[in-house]
């Protein structure tokens, strides 16, 4: 795709974040200001910043990705992602936020009086922040590649130096501003070129000519294929084998894609692996640090609420997008079926469909723009509450200046890896730490909220057992051999039982060591579930 | 005039506490009231969501949707999906608030 319009666009919304950044640099003056932009942030504002903040690379790019390749069995992923506001909403929001903590770890401190507990929760914040940073890196750099031919090295580079730096300068203020503008970047983005593609559907009529290739393309075999070509002679290459078509040619059909209608139908996935998708998506959410962190912004437990709520609609309303995209795809590019690169549906559609004229380039450009805005946001989003936690909780003691020092090292750590790591597909790497978070700060949220029963040494067990297990699952999918059949499903989606554990060791640990509970359980349950005037005193 | 009101808050604020240290008895029956409505009322709205939606994949599973039909699960998952929630979450934030309300009139009374 070569649009003169791509890397201006780009370049753009990499100013106006710096920009945005810089302005609120200048509102930001004293350390508080700087982590928690003060606590007067409107609902509107801080709801189109959670937004922004929550639609990463794997909203954006993976989810249309993933419908064009698997067909209506994926939608769990959009739904569960916005789901898991709704778990949020019902469990956590409103006493979280009355409970004054910052982070994760400040909630475990305060709620259960363990300086061990808090250190084991900074472990897994960092752990899960840099779960979900590398595939933002590592996203920037595919998509520079794609929609400039510029290298996957520059794109990592570009993303990382940008986010760290305005991360360590402009601390949160700021960054509310530009996850806010981010968000309603990112729905134009999507929205605008698909209104023009859903037009142009309907005057074609629904056969659009077969698809050809647009450029000459190589494809690569990693396994033996089976290929129809339009005529209805077969290819069949074997593994190893590199087949180059010219531009021109017509794309042919891959055996192991379902292009029948049997696409169009639930079930290829399995029980099993739906089910503990959903789970994942619907606990994970509340477990994410970053998610987590501008709750804080919030003047008060009501106000939390209402932000979620207007979350839910804005998460929602984007997520009626991407599955568009998919379809679409379908008619549109068959040929990432077979080149496998699935994930550029979003980039490479406007201008398949609407043809290389300056309609296909500026629309193609806007969605390039908004690709760059969900790695952006995601990523600073990310660094933020990695970084609040490492400045407050391990090289430092909270100071602006620990904050800026802990940003830098914070981003160093996914730069480097994405540089190195580029095999990994980025929608499973975010399922992961989706998983990992529902399997650990999910418990600890909801028992220690509504459970008068939560000890300490409960929690870290329940926490080691049901994280630790999805860590584990995580690193053997990564980087351990490909398993056998139902053992694949168990360790590739492992929230149905690693959840489960997680509640049950929570619990039982906490019933044998009942002499370790807290003393103040009482006054904090008031203060945390007390309507905001009583609490306010409280607190 | 905002200033008055806050400190006007703040009044009442620090009587509800003094009652609620005092009389921590009656203050700790209170909240653990409050905390059984909000909690049932969460679980209530959980249960509605897991029937509505997490009942679907078993639906699509045992009675597979065929021929004109199979629009049925990407109307349902792509769009109907986000206004069940979004309705979900309306329903809790008001009831939830109701609940509160009730527990300040009482605490007030109380006082």
């Amino acid at each position: 795709m070569d649009s003169p319009f791509t890397v201006p666009a780009i370049v753009i919304v990499t100013l106006a974040t710096v920009i945005i950044g810089a302005y609120g640099l200048r509102l930001a003056r004293t350390t508080s200001d700087f982590l928690v932009a003060s606590r007067t942030v409107s609902a509107r504002w801080n709801a189109a910043a959670i937004g922004g903040e929550y639609l990463s690379a794997a909203s954006f790019l993976g989810v249309a990705g993933l419908v064009l390749k698997f067909g209506v069995d994926v939608l769990w992923y959009p739904v569960g992602f916005a789901a898991g506001y709704l778990a949020l909403l019902l469990f956590v929001a409103a006493p979280l936020r009355r409970s004054g903590a910052f982070t994760l770890p400040d909630f475990c401190e305060l709620r259960l009086r363990s300086r061990r507990l808090r250190k084991l929760a900074t472990a897994f914040v960092v752990f899960i922040g840099w779960l979900y940073l590398v595939p933002q890196m590592q996203g920037a750099g595919l998509t520079l590649t794609t929609v400039t031919g510029g290298s996957y090295l520059m794109g990592v580079l570009l993303v990382g130096v940008v986010v760290t730096a305005s991360v360590a300068l402009g601390g949160m203020r700021s960054i509310t501003f530009v996850q806010a503008f981010q968000y309603w970047l990112k729905l134009t983005a999507l929205a605008v070129p698909v209104l023009f593609l859903a037009l142009h559907w309907q005057m074609e009529g629904t056969t659009p000519p077969d698809p050809v290739f647009r450029e000459t393309t190589t494809v690569h075999f990693d396994h033996p294929a089976k290929l129809t070509q339009a005529d209805g002679t077969v290819l069949a290459p074997s593994a190893g084998e590199t087949l180059t078509f010219q531009a021109g040619e017509p794309v042919p059909k891959v055996e192991s894609v379902n292009y029948g209608t049997d696409w169009l139908l639930p079930g290829e996935r399995g029980l099993f692996a739906t089910y503990s998708l959903i789970l994942a998506t619907f606990l994970g959410t509340m477990g994410l640090p970053h998610v987590l962190v501008r709750f804080y912004t919030n003047p008060d437990g009501s106000a939390a609420r209402r932000t979620t709520l207007v979350v839910l609609a804005l998460v929602g309303m984007f997520y009626l997008f991407p599955t568009l995209y998919g379809v679409l795809g379908r008619v549109y590019t068959p040929e990432l079926l077979l080149t496998g690169r699935t994930d550029a549906v979003v980039l490479l559609l406007p201008s398949s469909a609407l043809g290389t004229g300056l309609l296909g380039q500026l629309l193609g450009s806007l969605v390039a723009a908004g690709a760059f805005a969900a790695f952006l946001s995601s990523s600073s989003g990310l660094l933020t509450s990695v970084a609040g936690v490492l400045s407050t909780d391990v090289l430092g003691r909270g100071s602006v200046r620990d904050f800026r020092i802990s940003a830098i090292a914070g981003g160093i750590v996914p730069i480097v890896l994405a540089l190195n790591v580029s095999g990994l597909d980025v929608s499973q790497v975010v399922g992961m730490a989706f998983a990992v978070a529902a399997s650990s700060f999910c418990p600890l949220l909801v028992l220690g909220i509504w459970w008068r029963g939560l000890t300490d040494a409960g929690a870290a067990a329940g926490i080691l057992a049901g994280g630790g297990a999805a860590i584990g699952a995580v690193l053997l999918t990564v980087l351990g051999p490909p398993l056998p059949g139902w053992l694949s499903v168990l360790i590739g989606q492992p929230a149905a039982w690693t959840v489960p554990l997680a509640f049950a060791v929570m619990v039982l640990v906490s019933l044998a060591t009942r002499h370790r509970l807290p003393g103040t359980v009482s006054t904090i349950m008031l203060r945390l579930h007390a309507p905001d005037p009583v609490a306010a005193s409280r607190g | 005039m905002e200033r008055t009101r806050v400190v006007l808050r703040e009044v009442r604020q620090r009587a509800v506490e003094q009652e609620l240290a005092e009389q921590t008895q009656v203050g700790e029956a209170l909240i653990k009231g409050l905390m059984r409505a909000q909690l049932s009322l969460a679980l209530r709205l959980a249960v509605v969501v897991l029937i509505g939606l997490g009942g679907l994949p078993l639906v699509f599973y045992f009675a597979p949707p065929h021929g004109k039909s199979s629009i049925l699960p990407w109307l349902l998952l792509g769009v109907a999906a986000y206004p069940f929630l979004f309705a979900a979450g309306y329903t809790y934030v008001k009831l939830a608030e109701n609940n509160e309300r009730d527990f300040s009139a009482v605490v007030r009374r109380d006082g």
